[in-house]
């Protein structure tokens, strides 16, 4: 599954492997203002983002508004070696979702 | 919480293996129960005590040196703090991270697998100079900590 939104890295060391990802999002709180016309800008931001190593379910989120616009995330797990799988993925508000997998190294 | 975290994990888990998929065939779990409900009160929550009532299912938390949360404490831009909560608390079954004077406090909850190591980095919007405050639940008990911020641009829009 490719995705444009979604940078992900995995490098296992020591026993345990540190996931990074950089998702491509708006964020929209749904309180701020359109500079120009004045009017709200609706929400739009992600609601859920899990991420699974191997099939199996490591992190699973739940977020509102306030985490950042083009949110950030790192986290760890224990295990993992070169060339297995993670996969990430996030849901937003609007229905909208994207997945994307990436290589151990 | 914790059960529904262990229903989400196993529903995910069995579905990949395909046993509960075979239930799902058979119209005994519809899609819609296999994706667990989102916790809509707990993030329209306005304050702390609510919103881990809603999101953690108590609002009784501990103090705990055992929590460390780092990270810049004068960001300036509050549009993207990072904040990073380590623990060395055992058996941590999920974490929650709050902005205390944010009008809704609650940014998110994280559900730890069991292999995830309680480490977690992420960038939180904070519309004020607040208290930011991790509460992890372990045991079934809540832990927290708590750490100031300092911004001079809020980032709540």
């Amino acid at each position: 599954m490719a995705s444009k939104s979604i940078k992900l890295k995995a490098k296992a060391e020591n026993g345990e492997t540190t996931v990074k990802a950089l998702i491509k999002h708006p964020m929209e709180t749904g309180r701020r203002k359109d500079k120009e016309s004045g009017e709200l800008i609706p929400s739009h931001y992600i609601q859920e983002v899990s991420c699974s190593y191997q099939g199996e379910p490591v992190l699973t989120t739940e977020w509102g508004p306030t985490i950042s616009k083009n949110p950030f995330l790192s986290f760890k797990f224990t295990g993992g070696a070169a060339g297995e799988k993670v996969e990430l993925t996030w849901k937003d508000n609007k229905g909208g979702s994207e997945s994307k997998s990436a290589t151990i190294t | 919480m914790n059960a529904n975290m262990k229903r989400r994990l196993f529903l995910k888990a069995s579905l990949a293996a395909g046993a509960v998929g075979m239930a799902v065939g058979a119209g005994l779990l519809t899609p819609r129960t296999v994706l667990a409900a989102r916790n809509i009160a707990a993030f329209k929550a306005e304050t702390v005590g609510d919103a881990l009532k809603e999101g953690m299912g108590s609002d009784a938390v501990t103090d705990s040196a055992e929590i460390k949360i780092g990270g810049p404490d004068n960001p300036e831009n509050g549009a993207a703090v990072p904040v990073e909560v380590t623990t060395t608390l055992s058996g941590v079954q999920s974490i929650a991270l709050l902005v205390e004077k944010n009008i809704k406090p609650l940014c998110g909850v994280f559900y730890l697998g069991k292999r995830m190591k309680p480490e977690i980095s992420i960038r939180v919007k904070v519309g004020e100079s607040s208290d930011i405050i991790a509460v992890v639940k372990s045991g079934d008990k809540l832990y927290s900590a708590r750490k100031s911020v300092k911004v001079t641009i809020g980032g709540c829009g």
